[in-house]
């Protein structure tokens, strides 16, 4: 099908942007990437009255170090996160999670804002953000806020966006030297949505212990979650294979999930359990290498 | 009704300036208002990969941007392969090695495989197959659009 007509504004600042937004309020649509929104715009699911185009904000279009923070401009396509040498180095399971995110040609357009703001609860970036503990800051006619990734999503396709207010970076803690971590998804087809993802990071101390385990799974709710329980059995603990088993156990307790056309509810937890416990061997396989 | 706006873009080369109603597909604008139809149009929700062409040198689904996005950009199309009325190597090796039987997928197959041996002239099978994942046939099986490009590779780095 073909979108609904609307009216076509350009900002080429952060500023002009919000004052579109103002003018325009719920009837607007920021487009960024356009990969989640256009789809939804041909089938009519979206039919903003009014679209702005942030694509020319070039301020919101980086990669960098901050301290022990890796800082990404809101509209870094997904390909320039994978080209990025600091992202390879510093922040590898973004990478990793960002390859896995539909096909290249997805990818050449796709940013890691749009990505976030869309909040598909199909999707990567959403689950690493969540395992890295990263920190959005979005902008708004009264000023800036800086919200955790359990502030910022709501629910599915939700987040706690004013209308007025856009999304400008993402904060993401540089994990220390051995640290281990992997990105594991289910998925039927390569670059197909997920039906499980998740990401595992483990904090090492001396002797082989972990310190402090987080494990952030997608696929069972209307948001990420973070396997508390589980981490919990892990931190101050030398990993063993039986103790990765429990985790994946007590994963799959906490998950939630609904059934719906690609996975029964049963199967999502179960592939819970399983795509933990993988997860979790990866990553201590990483933290032993690494 | 939206106001239509005027944009320039340059296809293989050729400047265009036209006026676009902004709801217009990027993908329906270079079929319908440049007449380039060698780009097909399949699901129109970024699915398929038929209607896939170079973006400022990146592949990008036409039927996932505006046209009215596309100002001051240069877009390549499958037209944009042939030079001089010869095809390009890539097109011999899909001829040569049957690479398309009803032809639907082949526009974007044809401008995945070209941005793959752009960035990476000596692929592996599997980086082969990782590009072509994203462009749906439901002729080829796939094998011989693998073989083609594997044939095509040596033939552009000795270009």
């Amino acid at each position: 099908m073909k979108p609904s007509a609307f009216e076509y504004y350009t900002a080429s600042t952060v500023a002009e942007a919000i004052d579109l937004l103002e003018r325009y309020e719920d009837e607007a649509k920021i487009i960024a990437g356009g990969q989640s929104l256009v789809p939804m715009m041909n089938f009519r699911v979206a039919q903003p009255e009014v679209l702005i185009d942030i694509n020319g904000i070039k301020e919101l279009d980086y990669i960098r170090q901050e301290d022990d923070e890796i800082v990404i401009g809101a509209l870094t396509r997904e390909t320039d996160l994978e080209l990025s040498p600091l992202v390879q180095e510093r922040c590898p399971i973004l990478l990793k999670a960002v390859s896995l995110i539909g096909h290249a040609s997805i990818r050449n357009r796709g940013t890691i804002g749009g990505s976030l703001v869309h909040a598909d609860p199909a999707a990567e970036i959403p689950v690493a953000i969540y395992g890295l503990d990263a920190k959005m800051r979005v902008v708004g006619p009264s000023g800036e806020r800086t919200l955790e990734p359990e502030e910022f999503f709501l629910s599915y396709l939700t987040t706690s966006l004013e209308p007025s207010e856009i999304l400008v970076e993402v904060r993401i803690p540089v994990l220390p030297q051995k640290t281990g971590w992997s990105f594991v998804e289910l998925t039927r087809r390569r670059g197909d949505f997920y039906i499980v993802a998740v990401a595992s990071i483990l904090f090492m101390e001396k002797g082989g212990v972990c310190k402090e385990a987080r494990i952030s799974v997608g696929g069972v709710g209307p948001t990420p979650i973070r396997a508390e329980e589980a981490e919990e059995l892990l931190a101050g603990q030398v990993i063993t294979d039986e103790l990765i088993k429990k985790a994946g156990q007590k994963a799959a307790e906490a998950a939630d999930p609904e059934s719906d056309y690609h996975a029964s509810a049963e199967y999502r937890r179960d592939m819970t359990r399983v795509f933990v416990q993988r997860g979790l061997t990866e990553a201590r396989n990483t933290a032993k290498g690494g | 009704m939206a106001e239509r706006r005027r944009i320039t873009v340059k296809v293989n080369g050729v400047e265009y300036e036209r006026e676009v109603d902004p709801k217009r597909l990027l993908v329906d604008f270079l079929r319908d208002d440049l007449e380039l139809i060698g780009t097909h149009v399949g699901c129109e929700h970024g699915f398929c990969g038929a209607c896939t062409v170079l973006l400022n040198g990146r592949s990008i689904r036409s039927c996932l941007m505006f046209a009215v996005q596309a100002d001051g950009a240069e877009i390549m199309t499958v037209e944009g392969l042939a030079e001089d009325g010869k095809l390009h190597p890539l097109q011999e090796a899909f001829r040569e090695h049957h690479a398309l039987q009803c032809g639907f997928c082949t526009p974007g197959m044809l401008i995945v495989t070209y941005e793959l041996l752009k960035e990476n002239p000596d692929p592996t099978e599997e980086e082969i197959r990782l590009a072509v994942a994203g462009v749906l046939c439901r002729c080829t099986g796939y094998k011989q659009i693998v073989d083609a490009v594997m044939a095509a590779a040596p033939k552009m780095r000795g270009k």
